[in-house]
């Protein structure tokens, strides 16, 4: 089944195309990269599925449904996690959690937080004020958030950047746990194209808005000739339209 | 209306006072008792001063506490709203499943449970240090006070919706909004005591009606129900006014793709 449906997805900002005319769909329980480089349209296509900038054409549905119709709904199953946003520094990291398993109506909130927070290790960040936290500290808390309502879909935008190696490593098995375990769908973007390979089942890779190639970062090695995702990230982001 | 979402924003802002704030308790405490016996040593001093027989520390004190119930109503609310935008949080919470309809519910409640704290705390200060008590207007209290709340937060949306437009760089400006209504609102002197021209702005505002008819109902004792109806009319009718101009506004910030934009 298809969890997510874009069809001629296009976004205009004044007479600036920032997306043009993209169409895909996305697997339940796949990992997809959503490639390009800066300013292809990456951000402005996740923040179009989370319902955040409005398209200027085009149809975005979840689980078979239409986005702008059935909102609520949808997004009570999804999250998202970025650097761009913050959680507010003057409330603790629990109080924060709280919050937001509050808004996603968790039923346990207390115990599900702390069920997370083991997994991310952030167990003994709880108490403290989020002000404090470190770059990638606040990295693991904004990922259990994006958690904490047991998404089926998870939209990361460069969610990764500034973790340090060994908090990247368990964060990418983290994902690829709760893909296995609990068949979540995610959608993710990076620059770190060693990461890439080793999550993603698919790349979807944009330029300038639209979509230049679209496969498993093997077959996308192999038609390009190339022995790693970095090399094809070159190719495609200098080729001519 | 999801009430657990509700209490999400409502805890979500009440955390800010477990002990690790004090300007925040200030405002709740300090501004406003400063501002009450600013005004009331000056009525005091207005009484002795002998000039006929109304009770002008009733007139006086009444228009400055009625007053800081529609300031504190669109501060709380403003300050609600701007807490998450000031914290680049906006994002996160409106990709929730949460509604503009509970976010604003959440913040009157919050100004409600402030302006309840704050008013007990001025009338007691002004009983003790003045002899004051607001209910020699009666019953009539609460109608009047419900009618400020509302226009308070009236200005507050309005306010909110410019600032999510314009982003923080227009704040100041939407601050200014509220010192315009307080001359237009007739709070310490009768609607004809401001210049012809002017009066037809200062009889549209709700808050007029209100003042108006305390000064009536402290100088004659009955309640005016023409004038809370009138009132009670206009604020409905600003309600639906800024509720629609919110959500245009918001509309166009997510065509314009500035909602990221406005934290920054
Ligand atoms: N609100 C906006 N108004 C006008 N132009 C915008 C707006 N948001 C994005 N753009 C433009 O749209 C294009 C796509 O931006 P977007 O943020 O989606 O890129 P991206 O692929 O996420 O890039 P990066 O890798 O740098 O994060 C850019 O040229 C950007 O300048
Ligand atoms: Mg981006």
């Amino acid at each position: 089944m298809n969890v997510i449906e874009v069809k001629n997805l296009t976004k205009d900002f004044g007479d600036f195309r920032a997306v043009n005319d993209l169409s895909f769909s996305i697997e339940e329980g796949k990992i997809t990269a959503l490639l390009g480089p800066n300013g292809a349209g990456k951000t402005t296509t996740i923040q179009m599925l989370l319902d955040i900038i409005t398209p200027t054409s085009g149809s975005i549905s979840f689980f078979g449904k239409d986005l702008h119709t059935n909102k609520e709904e949808i997004l009570s199953k999804v999250n998202f996690s970025s650097p761009y946003v913050a959680l507010p520094s003057n409330l603790t990291v629990m109080e924060n959690l709280l919050t937001f398993a509050r808004l996603y109506g968790v039923k346990k909130p207390k115990q599900k937080i702390e069920e997370l927070a083991d997994f991310f290790e952030i167990r003994n960040l709880l108490p403290r004020m989020t002000t404090s936290l470190s770059t990638g500290q606040l990295t693991r808390v904004n990922l259990t958030k994006a958690f904490v309502n047991d998404p089926k879909v998870l939209l990361l935008d460069e969610a990764t950047a500034s973790l340090d190696p060994y908090i990247a490593d368990k964060t990418l098995t983290v994902l690829e746990r709760m893909q296995k375990e609990r068949k979540v769908t995610i959608l993710y973007t990076s620059h770190n194209m060693a990461e890439i390979e080793r999550l993603c089942d698919r790349v979807i890779f944009i330029n300038k808005g639209t979509l230049r190639d679209d496969g498993t970062p093997q077959e996308l090695m192999s038609k390009f000739g190339h022995k790693d995702l970095n090399d094809v990230f070159i190719s495609i982001a200098t080729e001519e339209e | 209306m999801n009430s657990g979402r509700i209490k999400a924003i409502v805890m979500r802002h009440l955390y800010l006072y477990k002990g690790r704030s004090l300007p925040r308790f200030m405002d709740i405490f300090f501004w406003p008792v400063m501002t009450l016996l600013t005004w009331g040593f000056f009525s005091v001093y207005l009484g002795k001063l002998n000039l006929g027989n109304i009770n002008i520390i009733s007139v006086l004190l009444g228009a400055v506490v009625f007053w800081e119930i529609v300031q504190m109503s669109q501060q709380a609310v403003s300050v609600y709203f701007l807490e998450d935008v000031w914290e680049k949080n906006f994002l996160n919470i409106f990709v929730t499943p949460l509604t503009l309809g509970e976010f604003f519910a959440a913040t009157a409640i919050l100004a409600i449970i402030k302006i309840i704290i704050t008013a007990a705390v001025l009338l007691t200060v002004a009983y003790f240090s003045y002899h004051y008590s607001i209910f020699t207007l009666g019953f009539a209290v609460i109608p009047y006070a419900l009618n400020l709340f509302i226009f308070g937060m009236v200005i507050a949306i309005f306010i909110n919706a410019i600032i999510l437009r314009f982003g923080t760089s227009a704040q100041v400006l939407a601050f200014g909004v509220i010192l315009i209504l307080q001359p237009l609102s007739a709070v310490f002197y009768p609607v004809t005591a401001l210049p012809s021209f002017i009066q037809p702005i200062s009889r549209i505002l709700p808050t007029t009606y209100v003042f108006e008819a305390m000064r009536a109902t402290l100088a004659g004792g009955v309640f005016d129900t023409t004038s809370f109806l009138l009132a009670l009319g206009l604020n409905i009718f600003y309600f639906i006014v800024v509720c629609f101009f919110f959500s245009t506004m918001f509309k166009i910030v997510k065509r314009k793709g500035i909602l990221l934009k406005v934290q920054n």
